[in-house]
């Protein structure tokens, strides 16, 4: 493999122009397949949850879920799109050894939603991402490389797969082209792959976990002279598998295709995996032009044709929309607006909502997950929902501070524990010995000998100078390794020192 | 002793209700007389004589008990190869398939399980239903009783060929573009294509989805009927299965009346390429007809010029996608390809297809492929789609002013083995009049009427109705079978020679 020369991101963007778009595939969280009874939870092994029909047994027939149809139409009118009044699913004809039809059952010129739009913001500022179309279709199996040296099929000694996925209902969204600035790009398509994860969850139809796979971003990616009309060739990065890595991804791609252009070179039409690790992305599967799928509209399956009055019944479930939510939840939190963007940024809405039904105040909620969170996301290169410590957790170890209990500072250590999967913030605290002192004897006996280790400051006092109080508690605090009650501490010390 | 392998599905009914034989006797009889002609014949591919004769002597228990059982408990029957059967091998009469025991049972074959049918077996066919004489089966061809020099028409030649053999006195048989109306002509037998979607299709192992349907394969119009009811009816597991209750076929069988009956004689099926001794018989058949009372007058479809062909990119557009499952990862044969280390999963596919598909197979999916790829999708799958659709607005037209259609099933008489393996074209024009039933899903009967005077051969008469309206088919072939056997004095078959019987 040659070694590609990346252009720097900012560079790129003098000379060329990105032509972007997204494709989310969201796993729905149905209890059965898309088209048969096999029930459909994450992590079973493998090869439990199949039957004829998921399996392709000789003569078996696909059946419609009706609630994976019903999911489809809310996720088409949560992101604005019409809904058809008649689609037909269509077979996507090709051979992979992990699809057991050997064809996918998908939508092809028919689909269930199309012609949508959403709102994101980035900075401030806000970016229209025209849908194009949201339609439905099955999952294949998942085949899994064993021996090799990169989990691959290259190099492996042999593969097994497993059914289970296969069949599992998915809805497709593709965007049309998404028209920025240039240097926006990857911040936009960030935002949209997370305002799309929010929206979707908010509606219940889906896990929306990058991390399992139940949403899945693939970016396409192509340049074009800054100037020209004349479309560059794309690439498909899929793979992403968090909210930054779809960033990174599309800065990636943006500095690969500037090297190859510059250079004088084509753009290779292919798939292309994200590298977690290095930031970068590997070539997968080469695709071009002459791919033909050979849809036809699938003859086992009627026509799907959901009648107005369910549209507009279903329209009604639909949760109040994000940009009603957020200026609801900033003015119920007291919040400033930039308090507001950064905490869309972080990518913490929910989980600051979760954290104040748990029963934290919205400003320590905002505390922990803007800061400590966030601050910890950023450092391990995970999704601030991703860190192993769920906003009821929070709550808990806030409910320690409130009670007196631990501090701001101890309570870092608690978050390392229960992250760290030691139990519950309770049991951290009990094992790793974490309370606060308050126990007047112990804390008296350190005031004493802090007092006597400081005679100026404690003559200070004495003398009605309040401010150097600080000096006496920090080295009670240090004595006690940060576990005194700093508040009882300073009124030993006044009532001492009075 | 009567013998039992001559009586009709209807007369064993009763008899069995009666007591007056048992189940395991009619299937002792059957299972004789498979071991003693099927070898001339080779109607099956798999005979399961102890799990029909356990099967049979469960009904006989359970009706000594005075258990409430299916009119149709403890007759036996005989299931194409094409059906799944959980515990019996399901070929489709293809290699690709060879030893495959499906884990389930297609929707028909629970029916007949849960109504007590001792299963005989599973007949021959083409392979994956892909033919019209059964000469594609990878197992070898079957013979046709009354000549074994002659094919018994096809995909359904074995099912209608063990009816015919008094093999079995029902049988299963799929219809995807005539394979149970033709081989019913050829072998002097009753086959009945329901309306697409009378039938359920799970378990079916599909050719062309749009145009499958299984049917009884029998020899009286009754007796087709009693099947039909038993085998039909809405099922959730096919999403193409029609929701509305099943026509009442057996009383229009026993109706038997067609004074009033407009009948239309579809003019563009008969004519140059049909048989003279083929039309004469049917002539004669509609004269029967009209001296019964019935009303019958000539209506033109000038669309069905258009319908072989649309048949032609249809059914291989959509068997090369149903056929793609086939691919050794699986179930099905794996055959790695020969002098390659390390084969890869396409490589082991790709080697596994070449050697389990046959010709006609392979010839149909890459007629197929073809027809369904980009650029020529439009001219090719996307008219014959159009033409469906004129053709089924031409037939509601002509169903405005009949209440049937008739035309003869086949242009031809049974042919000699091997006579049009080598042009698939001419055997294809064999489906002229069938197919327009399958492109509309209509429902059609074939009714023997009689022997060609040339070649002393079945002939068939084809019944088409209106979707929905199987009932109309059989309350005029039963009164056309009656009005014909008081003719004749007896059944056609009675007059087939007798087959040497092996011991």
């Amino acid at each position: 493999m040659t070694t590609e020369t990346l252009v720097p991101f900012d560079e790129a963007l003098t000379r060329y122009d990105p032509v972007m778009g997204l494709e989310i595939h969201i796993e729905l969280n149905t209890a059965t397949k898309m088209f048969c009874g096999c029930p459909t939870e994450f992590g079973a092994e493998p090869n439990t949850q199949v039957c004829p029909v998921c399996l392709a047994l000789p003569g078996a027939l696909p059946v419609v879920n009706a609630k994976a149809v019903e999911s489809a139409i809310r996720m088409g009118l949560a992101l604005n799109c019409e809904i058809a009044e008649w689609c037909r699913f269509a077979r996507k004809n090709y051979f992979y050894p992990d699809m057991p039809k050997n064809f996918q059952t998908s939508q092809y010129d028919e689909p269930i939603a199309f012609d949508g739009w959403v709102d994101v913001e980035v900075d401030g500022e806000t970016f229209r991402i025209e849908i194009e179309r949201a339609h439905m279709e099955d999952d294949t199996g998942k085949a899994l490389h064993v021996g090799g040296s990169t989990g691959r099929i290259h190099g492996a000694d042999f593969s097994l797969v497993d059914y289970n996925r296969a069949g599992i209902p998915l809805i497709e969204i593709v965007t049309r082209t998404i028209e920025v600035p240039p240097e926006k790009a990857p911040a936009v398509a960030r935002a949209y792959v997370s305002y799309v994860r929010d929206l979707i969850g908010g509606l219940g139809v889906s896990d929306v976990r990058m991390d399992q796979g139940s949403l899945r971003a693939d970016v396409n990616l192509s340049l074009k002279p800054k100037g020209s009309t004349v479309l560059g060739t794309r690439s498909e990065t899929k793979n992403v598998n968090s909210f930054r890595s779809v960033e990174r991804a599309v800065r990636f791609e943006i500095s690969r295709h500037a090297g190859i252009l510059d250079a004088g070179g084509k753009v290779v039409q292919e798939t292309r995996h994200f590298q977690e690790d290095t930031g970068t992305t590997l070539p997968g599967r080469e695709k071009s032009d002459a791919d033909d799928y050979r849809y036809f509209p699938e003859p086992d399956l009627a026509p799907v044709s959901p009648s107005r009055e369910w549209v507009e019944e279903l329209r009604a479930t639909l949760p109040e929309p994000p940009a009603v939510r957020r200026a609801r939840l900033q003015a119920d939190w007291g919040f400033s607006d930039l308090d507001m963007r950064d905490t869309i940024g972080a990518g913490a809405l929910d989980l600051i909502v979760a954290t104040v039904e748990a029963g934290t105040t919205p400003q320590a909620a905002k505390k922990w997950w803007l800061g400590e969170m966030a601050r910890r996301a950023n450092e391990s290169g995970h999704d601030i929902d991703a860190l192993g410590i769920t906003p009821e957790q929070v709550a808990e170890i806030q409910g320690l501070i409130d009670a007196g209990r631990i501090n701001d500072k101890l309570a870092r250590s608690v978050f390392d524990g229960v992250i760290a999967g030691e139990g519950t913030a309770e049991e951290v605290v009990v094992a790793r010995k974490l309370e606060v002192v308050s126990d007047d004897g112990a804390l008296g006996a350190a005031v004493d000998r802090a007092i006597e280790g400081d005679p100026d400051a404690a003559q200070k006092i004495r003398g009605g100078n309040l401010g150097v109080a600080g000096a006496l508690i920090g080295a009670v605090m240090k004595e006690m390794r940060g576990q005194a009650d700093a508040g009882r501490v300073r009124e030993l010390i006044l009532e001492k020192l009075s | 002793m009567t013998d039992l392998t001559r009586k009709t599905a209807d007369e064993l009914a009763r008899s069995l209700a009666s007591k007056e034989v048992s189940s395991v006797e009619v299937t002792q009889a059957l299972v004789d007389r498979i071991g003693a002609v099927d070898g001339q014949i080779h109607a099956f591919l798999h005979v399961d004589a102890e799990g029909a004769l356990a099967t049979a002597a469960d009904v006989d228990a359970r009706r000594a008990n005075g258990e409430q059982l299916s009119y149709l408990a403890g007759v036996p029957i005989a299931v194409k190869d094409v059906l799944a059967t959980k515990g019996l091998p399901t070929t489709c009469g293809s290699k690709m398939l060879d030893g495959w025991i499906p884990p389930y049972d297609a929707t028909v074959t629970a029916k007949i399980k849960a109504a007590g049918l001792p299963i005989l077996g599973k007949t021959n066919m083409d392979e994956f239903a892909m033919g019209s004489s059964t000469e594609h089966s990878a197992y070898g061809p079957t013979h046709n009783p009354w000549d074994t020099t002659r094919i018994p028409g096809g995909s359904g030649g074995g099912s209608a060929a063990a009816v015919a053999a008094f093999e079995a006195p029902l049988a299963i048989g799929t219809d995807t573009g005539g394979s149970i109306r033709q081989p019913g002509a050829l072998t002097g037998t009753v086959g009945v294509k329901p309306t697409y979607g009378g039938v359920s299709r799970y378990g079916l192992v599909a050719m062309a989805s749009s145009l499958d349907q299984a049917g009884p394969v029998t020899r009286t119009v009754l007796d087709a009927a009693l099947l039909h009811e038993l085998i039909a009816g809405h099922d959730p597991m096919d999403s193409t299965s029609i929701p509305d209750a099943v026509p009442a076929v057996v009383a229009a069988a026993r109706r038997a009346d067609v004074k009033g009956l407009r009948i239309g004689i579809v003019k563009e099926l008969g004519g140059e390429g049909f048989q003279p001794g083929v039309e004469a018989r049917f002539n004669e058949a509609v004269e029967l007809l009209t001296s019964a009372g019935a009303e019958v007058v000539e209506v033109s479809i000038p669309s069905l010029k258009y319908a072989l062909g649309a048949y032609y990119l249809v059914m291989p557009s959509e068997a090369s996608s149903n056929l793609a499952k086939f691919d050794a990862m699986r179930y099905g044969v794996r055959v790695p390809p020969a002098g390659v280390d390390d084969p890869s999963a396409e490589q082991v596919m790709a080697s596994s297809r070449d050697a389990g598909f046959g010709d006609e197979v392979k010839r149909r999916i890459i007629l197929g492929t073809y027809a369904l790829s980009s650029g020529y999708y439009d001219a090719y799958y996307g008219s014959a789609q159009k033409v469906r659709t004129v053709l089924s607005r031409d037939f509601t037209a002509a169903f405005a002013g009949v209440d049937l259609l008739v035309s003869p099933t086949s242009p031809t008489t049974a042919y000699p083995l091997g006579d049009k393996l080598d042009d698939p074209l001419a055997m294809y024009l064999g489906d002229v009049a069938t197919i327009p039933a399958n492109l509309i899903g209509i429902p059609g009967l074939s009714l023997p009427v009689g022997l060609a005077d040339e070649d002393d051969l079945p002939v068939g008469l084809q019944f088409l109705a209106p979707q929905k309206a199987d009932d109309r088919l059989y309350n005029a072939a039963a009164a056309l079978e009656r009005l014909l056997e008081d003719k004749w004095g007896g059944t056609l078959l009675s007059r087939a020679p007798e087959l040497e019987v092996a011991r």
